[in-house]
């Protein structure tokens, strides 16, 4: 990044990218973002070593992302392709072919070969994003818990494209 | 429950608040790192698995040490507003 601009920051900022770009399309009333004031923290109950670890995703496991759910895909085998189009990745510069560079479930499996994990969760859990984020709160996020639970594991390592 | 995120949108996932972040510099995408590059996919995620232990406070942001290119380009090109959709 040798020809970038010292006086600008240079992460980006998709909340002033994305307001920025919609109001330039006459949408004059920009998304709220979540923004909480506390942030939940719970320290590990044992060690990693131990312990099943869950994988989330954003992506969808069919092109039918409309169907606004939680969903619980096994884990093993991996699959080859998740639908992402529906998502605001960035379709320029990259692409989503390769399921790992999201939902890297072949690279926990390496860790739990190698004992620095526990295990993988035998499924992993598709959480839908929604412009609701009374939804995310009071749907998704319990229904995920609840397959949290149902699969027995111990932490979850959640990614969003 | 325990929890890490791995993620490219710094802004998006620190203003909201969660326990453990893990950030790649990346467009949005792979946020586990580039495609078909399974020693940096490696790396990021051995990165969230020490974050999981080591964090000790809510709002833990770890910024992996990958670069997606040199030039940047990827930052200016992302929802660019082009002239022709600006309101005159």
């Amino acid at each position: 990044m040798s020809e970038f601009d010292q006086a600008h920051r240079i992460v980006v900022s998709y909340i002033d990218k994305s307001r920025e770009y919609y109001l330039a399309r006459g949408h004059a009333n920009p998304y709220r973002w979540a923004s909480h004031a506390d942030a939940p923290f719970a320290p590990l109950a044992k060690p990693l070593s131990q312990s099943r670890v869950a994988l989330m995703t954003t992506a969808s496991r069919t092109e039918n992302w409309k169907v606004r759910e939680v969903s619980a895909t096994p884990t093993s085998p991996p699959p080859e392709a998740l639908y992402t189009d529906h998502l605001f990745w960035h379709k320029k510069a990259t692409h989503t072919n390769d399921v790992e560079s999201f939902v890297p479930i072949r690279r926990l499996e390496e860790y739990a070969a190698q004992g620095r994990i526990g295990s993988l969760g035998p499924r992993f859990y598709g959480v839908p994003t929604d412009y609701s984020l009374r939804r995310t709160v009071d749907e998704f996020a319990p229904a995920a818990l609840d397959l949290c639970r149902t699969d027995e594991v111990d932490v979850a390592l959640l990614v969003a494209l | 429950m325990p929890t890490v995120v791995i993620g490219s949108a710094r802004d998006i996932v620190e203003q909201c608040g969660v326990a453990r972040f893990v950030f790649t510099d990346f467009p949005l995408g792979n946020p586990c790192g580039k495609p078909y590059d399974v020693n940096m996919q490696h790396a990021i995620v051995g990165i969230a698995l020490d974050v999981l232990e080591t964090a000790r406070y809510p709002r833990t942001t770890v910024q992996t040490p990958f670069q997606w290119d040199t030039s940047g380009e990827w930052r200016e090109t992302f929802m660019r507003i082009a002239p022709s959709a600006e309101k005159s």
